[in-house]
C-alpha cells in the first residue's frame, strides 16, 4: 500500500480534517477506507463520527473539543499503522432501475444529445459498477464515480423544483439517485424501485462509502412489483461481498 | 400532554441532536440556539438531552393537560400564562387547563419552551428533533398532542436567573476554515471589516448573507461541512450552515463559527447585522 502524504488541520475546535492528495481514484479513496477502520478502532470508547469523502476523512467530535496538537502526533503514527488493522467489508449492490419513459422524463432529450439511442444509452448506464465516493447532501444521497465520459451531460440549466423520490439521473461527471423528494437540476432518465434511505430502520441506509453500485434495468411491472415488496418489508437488495 | 391550539409560524421539537449518522448524509439536527437552551433546562434540573420547543418569530397557544414546570428563555415574544405576562429564564408552575400563549416578538429570532423532564414525542434515529428528510413531519401543527411526564413533586433549587443576554450581540467568533487559504486580501478586507446582512434566505438549514464579496474560481472535490462552516460560493456569496446543514458540501469553507457564534446567529433574522471577528 503506498504511502500518502498526509495533511492534518483542525476545523473548527470540533473537528480534525485530513487530507489526501486531489484525486479521484478508487486507491486514494481505499487508503482513507483503512484509516477510517483504524480510526475507528483506536477510538471506539469515545464519541467522534467520521466522514469520508473522495480524498478526504472529517474527525468530529460530538461533545469534548479535539485538541490538535494533542492529536497530531497519535493521527500521524495511527496512519503508518493503518495496514494492521483489517479492511472493512465493502459490498456490489445491484439496484433495479425503470427507465420507462415516466420515469426517465429527459430520457430522450439526452439520448438526443449524447447522439444515442435511448437503448444504447442505458446499456452504456447499466454496464460499469459505480464507486461510492461520498454520502452526502442529503440523507443517503450518494456521490458515485466512475461514469463513462460518453454519458457525461451538463446539469439543467434550471433545477427543478420537485424530483420524485428514486430518481435516477446524470449531470457532468456523476450519476446518482435522489433518496427523498427534493428540488434537483440534474437530468433524470429512471427511477430506482428500491429505497435508498429509511429512517425508520435501525440502519437507514445499507449502503456505505467505499462500497460499489451496479444498476440493471427492469420493467415496468418489476418495478411495480418491487414496490409492493419494498411496502410489505420482503424485498432484498441484491449485494455481493467485494472482498474478504 | 399539552395540546397545539394554534402552532406558531414554524415551532418544532429539537433536543441536542442526531448523532451517529453524518456518513450516511443525515445533519445532526437539534437546537440552533443551544447556549440558551442548556441554560433553562438547567434550571429545570433536567437531562440536557431533554426536549424543548424551538419557537420561530411567531409562538403557539398551547393547553396543558397536567401540571408541570415550564421555563422559556431566547427570543423574547411577550409570552403569557393565563394572559399575565411572564418573563424568559424564570420558572413557572402550570396547572392542568392553563393556557401558554405568545405575542408580539421583541427581541431575537427564537424562543425556547423548556418543560420538566423534557417532552416525550417519539424519537427517530435516536432523536426527538424534527427534521423533514427524518421524521414523519418538520413542525408542530394546529391540533397536534404532545406528550410529557405530569410532575407535581418538583421543588426547583432556584427559580430564576439573570444571564447575559446573547440578542444584543452581533459578532460572530470565527476560525479559519480549511479553505481560508484561498482567500486575497480584497475579500478578507471585506470580509472582517464591516458588517453582513441576514439575507431572506436563513433558515434551520442554513443563513445566507445579503452582501457578496468578490468571486473566485476555486474548485474543491466535496469534503464534510459541520453546522457553523461558512461557505463561499464562485459568485461570492456566504453560506452558513446551521444545524440541518448538509453534512458534505462542495465550496470552499472558508470560516468556522464557535459554538456561541451559532446560538448568536441563531437568534438573527432578515436584515439584521452581524459581523465576524477571528480568534
Amino acid at each position: 500500500m503506498n504511502d500518502y502524504p498526509i495533511r492534518i488541520r483542525s476545523f473548527g475546535v470540533h473537528a480534525i480534517l485530513v487530507e489526501w492528495p486531489d484525486q479521484v481514484d478508487t486507491v486514494v479513496l481505499n487508503d482513507i477506507l483503512q484509516y477510517a477502520q483504524c480510526l475507528r478502532e483506536h477510538f471506539k470508547a469515545e464519541p467522534i463520527a467520521l466522514v469520508t469523502a473522495y480524498n478526504s476523512l472529517t474527525l468530529i467530535s460530538e461533545r469534548e473539543p479535539l485538541d490538535l496538537k494533542e492529536m497530531e502526533s497519535t493521527l500521524f503514527a495511527l496512519y503508518e499503522k493503518r495496514t494492521g488493522t483489517p479492511p472493512g467489508q465493502k459490498y456490489l449492490w445491484r439496484l433495479p432501475v425503470c427507465y420507462d419513459a415516466e420515469f426517465g422524463i429527459d430520457l430522450e432529450a439526452v439520448s438526443d444529445r449524447l447522439g444515442l439511442s435511448t437503448e444504447e444509452l442505458i446499456t452504456l448506464h447499466t454496464k460499469n459498477s459505480y464507486t461510492v465516493y461520498g454520502i452526502g447532501f442529503l440523507p443517503g444521497f450518494m456521490y458515485l464515480g466512475g461514469l463513462t465520459a460518453a454519458l457525461e451531460i451538463p446539469r439543467r440549466p434550471k433545477p427543478r423544483l420537485r424530483v420524485r423520490k428514486g430518481a435516477v439521473g446524470l449531470a457532468g461527471k456523476q450519476t446518482g439517485i435522489y433518496p427523498q423528494e427534493s428540488p434537483g437540476g440534474w437530468n433524470i432518465i429512471g427511477n430506482c424501485s428500491v429505497p435508498i434511505f429509511d429512517a425508520t430502520k435501525e440502519t437507514p441506509c445499507l449502503i456505505s462509502v467505499g462500497d460499489q453500485v451496479q444498476f440493471y434495468a427492469i420493467s415496468r411491472s418489476e418495478y411495480e412489483l418491487h414496490k409492493i415488496e419494498g411496502e410489505v418489508g420482503i424485498y432484498q437488495v441484491e449485494k455481493s461481498l467485494l472482498n474478504g | 400532554m399539552v395540546n397545539v391550539l394554534k402552532s406558531g409560524f414554524f415551532t418544532t421539537v429539537q433536543d441536542t441532536g442526531r448523532f451517529g449518522y453524518r456518513d450516511k448524509g443525515v445533519p445532526v439536527s437539534g437546537i440552533m440556539d443551544d447556549l440558551t437552551v442548556n441554560q433553562i433546562n438547567g434550571l429545570l434540573e433536567n437531562d440536557p438531552k431533554a426536549a424543548v420547543l424551538e419557537i420561530t418569530m411567531t409562538g403557539p397557544t398551547l393547553l396543558f393537560g397536567e401540571a408541570t414546570h415550564v421555563v422559556l428563555g431566547g427570543a423574547q415574544m411577550s409570552a403569557t400564562l393565563n394572559n399575565t405576562p411572564i418573563e424568559n429564564h424564570k420558572i413557572y408552575a402550570v396547572s392542568e387547563g392553563d393556557i401558554l400563549s405568545y405575542g408580539k416578538l421583541e427581541k431575537g429570532f427564537r424562543g425556547y419552551l423548556a418543560i420538566k423532564d423534557g417532552f416525550k414525542t417519539d424519537a427517530v434515529l435516536g432523536s426527538k428533533s424534527m427534521f423533514f428528510q427524518v421524521t414523519p413531519t418538520n413542525h408542530i401543527s394546529d391540533g397536534d398532542v404532545l406528550a410529557f411526564d405530569r410532575d407535581m413533586s418538583f421543588e426547583p433549587k432556584i427559580t430564576a436567573f439573570k444571564t447575559e443576554d446573547l440578542l444584543d450581540e452581533n459578532v460572530l467568533e470565527v476560525f479559519k476554515g480549511p479553505e481560508y487559504g484561498i482567500l486575497v486580501d480584497k475579500q478578507l478586507e471585506r470580509i472582517f471589516s464591516d458588517g453582513f446582512l441576514v439575507s431572506k434566505e436563513n433558515n434551520r438549514m442554513a443563513y445566507q448573507l445579503q452582501e457578496t464579496v468578490l468571486g473566485h474560481g476555486h474548485t474543491m472535490l466535496t469534503s464534510a461541512t459541520l453546522p457553523g462552516t461558512v461557505q463561499l460560493t464562485p459568485e461570492g456569496r456566504l453560506i452558513i450552515l446551521m444545524k440541518d446543514g448538509q453534512t458534505t458540501g462542495g465550496y470552499p469553507r472558508i470560516l468556522q463559527l464557535s459554538k456561541k457564534a451559532i446560538a448568536i446567529l441563531a437568534q438573527k433574522k432578515f436584515s439584521d447585522t452581524i459581523s465576524f471577528k477571528l480568534v
